[in-house]
């Protein structure tokens, strides 16, 4: 036990994406069994403790700052973190969940919920069709994860490839920054 | 024969990264640097095709001159030193990149020229990881109207390639470039949807030279565009060889 708590601490976390880079990072296939011995996985989507840890050495975050919700947790990162990475191009370009950026929310809420709703609301419902309780308000646009907090290392693809987070995971732990564009790049 | 022609062209002597090299005279830095296999990224600049020096990224430094001088539109000098990277070079490079890919909406991953863009790949060998400029995201049309070909300017970064092809080349005139500045757009005769172009040809020359997914034939899905260039040389040398 003393000498797990030596292990540095990770935590990955899951934004506005598709949870693909998640996968790619499961894509490591046997590398993950090394990789458990290298470090201590403390949070993310596939850990069971919901919880985020009061300290974490390095946190890899997939997706979009697209939410309040999104945005609330950035900050949080960042102030838990020693070391973020941006995990794929949702987090380090906006990529797809940004492509709704050049609409404002109302035209993008009447098309998502009114106008391709497969029962369309009577005008009068039509507030109604907006979900509002339980969910977390949009923000105006979907930005890249570095527009609102400081990023360390940035890992573009979409998804990035197995090879290339093993090779920034392995570059990090060396403590070296990882020259990223020799592995991967926009749209991977 | 062969032994007039080489002693009517004048040869210069220039250095480039500290090398000499030889030249013709008239060759600008672009062709001697690339002639002595050296590499210096382009976007708008393409054989066959006239210069145009818009990209900036072929900007080099010349002992004696505080400014950078775009190598594509300079003419070699005798007893020139170039030097085709630096710090401050690549720092430029990087920033055009960038503004570049910023400026419009380049969402790669679901562009059908994924994997044979040029300006993705030159974003990959400069080592942009990511964009320090806020992206402007603006609000662009999709010209579907061609039956067989599509326009799409969220991708375009306004090399005119495709407007020099068309006027050069085929002789058509039909693309030409309004507005200025961010609002600057490709267009077709006067401003009119490409489909109902009069002098369109649709001969598909501007969407082989296109170095994005900007330019692209219809019914084609993410990343299944490619550019076929070898037609451009060939062009140039059956011209040169039958004036």
């Amino acid at each position: 036990m003393s000498e797990s708590n030596k292990k540095p601490t990770v935590a990955t976390v899951w934004l506005d994406g598709c949870s693909g880079c998640h996968m790619s990072l499961l894509d490591l296939d046997e590398r993950l069994i090394t990789l458990a011995g290298l470090v201590d996985v403390l949070h993310s989507p596939v850990v069971d403790d919901k919880n985020f840890p009061a300290r974490v050495d390095l946190t890899l975050v997939e997706g979009a700052v697209s939410s309040e919700e999104d945005y609330r947790k950035a900050r949080m990162i960042r102030s838990r973190s020693a070391c973020v990475l941006s995990l794929g191009d949702c987090a380090v370009t906006g990529n797809v969940p940004a492509m709704r950026n050049c609409f404002d929310r109302e035209a993008l809420f009447e098309r998502a919920y009114v106008e391709n709703a497969s029962h369309p609301p009577e005008p009068q419902q039509r507030r109604m069709g907006l979900p509002v309780f339980g969910v977390p308000p949009l923000r105006p646009k979907a930005v890249p994860l570095h527009q609102v907090i400081k990023v360390d290392v940035y890992v573009p693809g979409c998804p990035p490839p197995a090879d290339a987070i093993w090779f920034a995971l392995c570059e990090i732990l060396a403590g070296r920054t990882p020259s990223i564009t020799e592995v991967t790049r926009f749209g991977l | 024969m062969i032994t007039q022609v080489a002693s009517s062209v004048e040869s210069l002597t220039l250095r480039i990264n500290g090398k000499d090299v030889s030249c013709r005279a008239g060759d600008t830095i672009l062709q001697a640097v690339r002639d002595n296999d050296m590499e210096l990224p382009t976007l708008c600049w393409l054989e066959g095709l006239t210069v145009w020096g818009g990209c900036r990224l072929c900007m080099v430094e010349i002992a004696g001159s505080p400014k950078l001088h775009a190598a594509c539109a300079t003419a070699c000098q005798e007893g020139m030193e170039v030097q085709t990277d630096s710090d401050r070079l690549h720092r430029y490079r990087r920033m055009i990149v960038e503004l570049l890919l910023a400026e419009r909406n380049h969402i790669c991953s679901v562009c059908v020229s994924n994997g044979h863009c040029e300006l993705q790949s030159l974003a990959q060998k400069l080592g942009i990881d990511h964009v320090r400029f806020a992206y402007r995201n603006p609000q662009l049309e999709v010209d579907n109207s061609h039956d067989r070909m599509r326009l799409d300017h969220n991708r375009c970064i306004l090399c005119t390639r495709c407007v020099r092809v068309c006027a050069e080349v085929e002789g058509a005139r039909t693309k030409d470039v309004k507005g200025r500045g961010v609002l600057a757009a490709i267009i077709h005769d006067l401003d009119q949807p490409w489909g109902e172009s009069e002098t369109c040809t649709s001969c598909g020359k501007c969407v082989n030279v296109c170095p994005t997914g900007a330019l692209t034939h219809r019914g084609v899905a993410v990343g299944e565009m490619t550019k076929k260039l070898a037609f451009l040389p060939y062009l140039t040398l059956m011209r040169e060889a039958n004036p």
